[in-house]
């Protein structure tokens, strides 16, 4: 085991406050310890120089939860392809390195303290319309509606996004096309989904410009980020979708009986 | 009606909804930009060439269609320019605050700065329609000197205008520069446009990419082949 010796710059925020980078050394950082065990290291420190400890998100810490959240050197979840914070390992790092934390940068993502900030904004994305509407009672039977293997297999790829948000943070544009297409993607792909899939895919989009995300620009940052390496490629059906349900909008096809008349 | 009115406003409010109609009017402009070339090209067959090309686009359809022409096109770059500045003042402001340290891993330089080849671009169409469409600041319009004869009628000498245009350095200069930046553009953009109207997969993807980058190249070497050989070999001069 080697020990590294570190400078860190972490971003210290309070809400609404302006906030700073503060000049933190973690000197004898053991280099099997990942990114959020050398912060809880930092951290007993500050605690015990009784100085406030840096607030950070994190549960699972197996890379499943999509909790922890930090832009480690502008990249966010640090430079290991297809790793959550929690599953960096301090061995990818230098002694001497500086290294940067930020939290994960966007207006739809206000800090609440330092690093943590409220992705709230993707429940209400997941409100809108990530969910397909099923009849209570009897469970129905298992095998009735028959999913292809290739269907099966591409939803499944799409349902490993785990909501972290490092497409957003990443994008240059702050843009959660990444998330939202995987979200749509995975239900307009399968059988179950098609019903309302129109429906879905506006609702999810609307939302998504709502809460004030930006435009995609197809320079695929989010892609390199994403720590379950969701493919760009369910953006392009996410348009593709949109182009189809704003056109039959547009003319009237499908609506819902939703009472307004013509 | 006025459901119809609001279900296109909610399109073009979208974030979807402007990306596609940057593909499309990209798309139209690109068709232009192909044609324009290949057009122009025809000044290396000699000044009967490009004159007859010219006489005909200014005559087809009773002179009717060069105007309808010319309103499809500034309705596509109208789009276009008001859709892009849209959607770039948007994405500065969902950053809100920038980072301490910015890292980019994939992104091409060409993707980041779209907007100013795009602007770039637009200042130079400007000054090119005023220097060869409209002709203002210059002779072109003077029958007594740009006047040529084919089959015995005489026609606006497009030959002589290209050459006298492209003979003055600084206006040879712009154009390489413009039409460098649309190569830039053009290398980004047009692969892009396949992935916003959702027509790029695993498969088709990787050639869309070798396709843009071949037709940005054939646009960059083509157009300026023009003012480079006659403002630097003499050709026609
Ligand atoms: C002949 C001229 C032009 C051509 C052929 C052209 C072509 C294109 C194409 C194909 C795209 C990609 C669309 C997509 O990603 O779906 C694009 C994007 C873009 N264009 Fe142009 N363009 C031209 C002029 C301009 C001008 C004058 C501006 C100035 C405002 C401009 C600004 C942009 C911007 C900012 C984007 C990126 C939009 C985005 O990705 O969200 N372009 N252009
Ligand atoms: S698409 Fe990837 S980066 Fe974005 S929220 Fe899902 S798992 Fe995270
Ligand atoms: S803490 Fe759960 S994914 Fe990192």
């Amino acid at each position: 085991m080697a020990l590294l010796n570190l400078h860190l710059k972490v971003w210290r925020q309070t809400g609404t406050q302006p906030g700073h980078f503060q000049d933190i050394e973690a000197p004898e950082i053991p280099d099997h310890a990942s990114f959020l065990e050398m912060m809880d290291i930092v951290n007993e420190r500050l605690i015990r120089a009784g100085q406030d400890p840096v607030a950070f998100d994190h549960d699972c810490r197996e890379g499943i939860c999509g909790m922890c959240s930090m832009t480690i050197n502008g990249m966010a979840h640090g430079p290991e392809r297809g790793t959550t914070t929690c599953q960096l390992h301090m061995r990818k790092f230098r002694t001497g390195d500086t290294i940067w934390v930020e939290p994960f940068r966007a207006r739809a993502f206000p800090v609440v303290k330092d690093l943590m900030v409220d992705r709230s904004a993707f429940d209400r994305i997941i409100k809108a319309g990530g969910y397909v509407s099923v009849r209570t009672g009897a469970a129905p039977e298992a095998n009735e509606i028959p999913v292809g293997k290739e269907i099966a297999d591409a939803a499944m790829d799409a349902a490993a996004c785990i909501g972290c948000g490092a497409c957003v943070a990443s994008c240059k544009n702050a843009s959660a096309m990444l998330y939202v297409s995987a979200k749509a993607g995975q239900l307009n792909t399968l059988p179950q989904g098609h019903a309302e899939k129109d429906r879905r895919t506006l609702a999810m989009v609307r939302q998504m410009d709502a809460e004030g995300f930006g435009n995609c620009t197809n320079q695929y940052e989010c892609e390199a980020a994403c720590p379950k390496e969701i493919s760009v490629r369910w953006i392009a059906k996410l348009n593709r979708d949109y182009a189809v349900a704003s056109v039959k909008e547009v003319v009237g096809i499908g609506r819902q009986q939703s009472g307004d008349g013509d | 009606m006025s459901s119809l009115l609001d279900s296109l406003s909610r399109f073009y409010a979208s974030s979807i909804g402007k990306k596609l109609l940057v593909a499309l009017s990209g798309l139209a402009l690109i068709g232009f930009v192909l044609g324009h070339m290949i057009g122009n090209l025809l000044i290396f067959a000699g000044p009967d060439a490009i004159n007859e090309y010219g006489h005909m686009l200014h005559t087809m359809g009773h002179g009717g269609l060069i105007w309808v022409a010319r309103l499809g096109l500034l309705a596509a770059v109208v789009v276009h320019i008001v859709a892009t500045i849209h959607l770039t003042r948007q994405n500065k402001a969902a950053r809100k605050d920038a980072y301490g340290k910015e890292a980019t891993r994939v992104a091409s330089s060409a993707s980041r700065i779209m907007i100013f080849s795009g602007l770039t671009i637009l200042a130079f169409v400007i000054y090119h329609l005023m220097h060869f469409t409209v002709r203002v600041g210059n002779e072109y319009n003077n029958p007594a000197l740009y006047t040529a004869m084919l089959d015995g009628q005489p026609v606006h000498n497009v030959y002589k205008m290209v050459i006298d245009g492209f003979s003055w350095a600084p206006a040879s200069v712009f154009y390489i520069i413009a039409v460098a930046l649309l190569c830039n553009h053009l290398s980004h953009g047009f692969a892009s446009l396949f992935q916003t109207l959702g027509l790029a997969t695993n498969k088709t993807w990787p050639l869309f990419q070798k396709a843009g980058h071949a037709f940005a190249l054939l646009i960059l070497v083509g157009n300026c082949s023009i003012p480079i050989a006659i403002w630097l070999f003499g050709y026609g001069r």
